[in-house]
């Protein structure tokens, strides 16, 4: 059984895309990052680790590769109240290569994800130039996924889905020590969109609580728009403030927006300290409701607590100690990071029906959770 | 209208044409720090991207210069 079901092989481009510096003549930088990843909460704990290498050639191709995992167990609240707990592991490999040709960076990527019960895999372009005295970067990237559904315990069962995305960023500095960006994406889903194991619920007067399960249904088209505002600010003292504001609108009525504000400091020169603040709020979808009037009483049935309205408040805090700065064996630097993001969600029309109240009188949903980064970079 | 749209628009575009790029390339130092980065490092900002899209209705222009996956 899994988590999340959508588009994880996609998450890759953001690899590729995060390690283009703010001007694009240059290739990414030579790294390696070796990552235990930690989250906890709601029920649910997920770990593993990842692994990324990138290098370049001749100062003109740049290749990568990525190594992900997720092992998660527990079992989430709504998967509780109908399933019992498991486990399972997500193991997802990427590749990746970016050219530069004068002031442009050409990408294409390649990910395979795979879980007992889901396959994805993903297919990226992207190209970046450089233009106004390398002040200004616009960036394109499109990729299309390909998955493939099945359900376990159900071999009779299998469905596909596939995605599509079309990102646009445009990058400008504006002063000598604020840069801002504008980005929009753009994606569409046909297929199975939901998951195949969760369940909504319905009023249902034969039933001792009041209530039965019926399977969940989602629409087999989605369409999404995003667009994001960044600043990154240098301040008077060597310090740098970030901040970030993003809206999304889908087809599926969800309107959402966070802002987030990030803080880092260096003391000395090998450590630099991090703060941030996120908040993100969204509305439900329109086919969401907490327990339905009767069975079937409409087409499209949800009941997942990610497609309720709810709002989330993230505070995080972190540290990087950099060592070797006169290079060491064949690496040119290295440093050690920890980063930790405490997590509260607040649910506005979920109800925990786990807590045993009655029918109408159940507490809405919230919880808390750790999400943990600990790695090792190494620059070549 | 028109004429004044057209007017308005040659203006700006000859405006355009007489801009500068106005931070040098040796202004630009306080830009080049490593402190000033969208992204620390690879990895853990894509890790983040998905921690937020398995739990949120929302997906896409994570950024990063053209990012984002929409994972649900």
């Amino acid at each position: 059984m899994v988590v999340t079901k959508f588009y994880k092989a996609m998450l890759p481009i953001v690899l590729v895309a995060a390690t283009l510096p703010a001007s694009a003549k240059v290739l990414p930088e030579d790294r390696s990052d070796v990552m235990y990843h930690g989250y906890d909460g709601g029920g649910v704990t997920i770990q593993g680790p990842s692994v990324l290498v990138r290098k370049a050639y001749k100062d003109k191709i740049s290749v990568w590769g990525n190594y992900y995992a997720d092992m998660i167990s527990g079992a989430s609240v709504d998967v509780e109240a109908t399933a019992s707990k498991y486990s399972e592991t997500r193991t997802e490999f990427s590749v990746g290569a970016d050219y530069l040709y004068n002031k442009t960076v050409l990408g294409i990527g390649y990910t395979q994800s795979e879980e007992d019960d889901y396959s994805a895999r993903t297919f990226r372009v992207s190209v970046s130039q450089d233009f106004f005295g390398d002040l200004t970067t616009l960036s394109m990237g499109y990729a299309f996924g390909d998955d493939t559904v099945r359900r376990n315990g159900d071999d009779a069962f299998e469905d596909e889905a596939q995605h599509q995305s079309f990102q646009l960023e445009l990058s400008q500095i504006l002063t000598t020590q604020l840069i801002m960006t504008v980005g929009v994406e753009s994606v569409t889903d046909e297929g199975f969109l939901n998951n195949p194991y969760r369940s909504v619920r319905f009023r249902d007067s034969s039933s001792a609580n009041g209530f039965s399960y019926q399977a969940e249904n989602y629409p087999r088209t989605r369409n999404s728009d995003a667009i994001a505002v960044r600043a990154m600010y240098y301040l008077p003292y060597r310090a740098a403030l970030r901040g970030e504001y993003r809206y999304y609108s889908d087809s599926w009525g969800i309107d959402a927006y966070n802002g987030e504000v990030s803080y880092t400091h260096p003391v000395g020169d090998h450590w630099e300290f991090d703060a941030s603040f996120r908040y993100y709020d969204q509305t439900n979808a329109d086919f969401y409701a907490d327990i339905f009037a009767f069975q079937d009483a409409q087409n499209f049935l949800a009941r997942d607590k990610e497609l309720a309205a709810f709002n989330s408040t993230s505070i995080g805090a972190g540290a990087s100690y950099s060592f070797g700065h006169d290079g060491f064996w064949i690496f040119s630097k290295g440093s050690a990071n920890l980063y930790v993001d405490y997590v509260m969600f607040d649910y506005e029309n979920f109800s925990d029906v786990t807590a045993g109240a009655a029918l109408g009188e159940e507490p809405l949903y919230q919880f808390d959770a750790v999400v943990l980064r600990a790695y090792l970079s190494l620059w070549f | 209208m028109k004429t004044l749209l057209i007017g308005i628009t040659l203006l700006l575009l000859q405006s355009c044409a007489s801009i500068e790029p106005w931070v040098s390339p040796f202004e630009r130092s306080k830009l080049a720090d490593p402190i000033m980065s969208f992204s620390r490092a690879p990895a853990d900002s894509a890790y983040m991207h998905h921690v937020h899209q398995a739990r949120e209705g929302a997906r896409g222009a994570e950024g990063g210069g053209g990012g984002g996956c929409g994972c649900n």
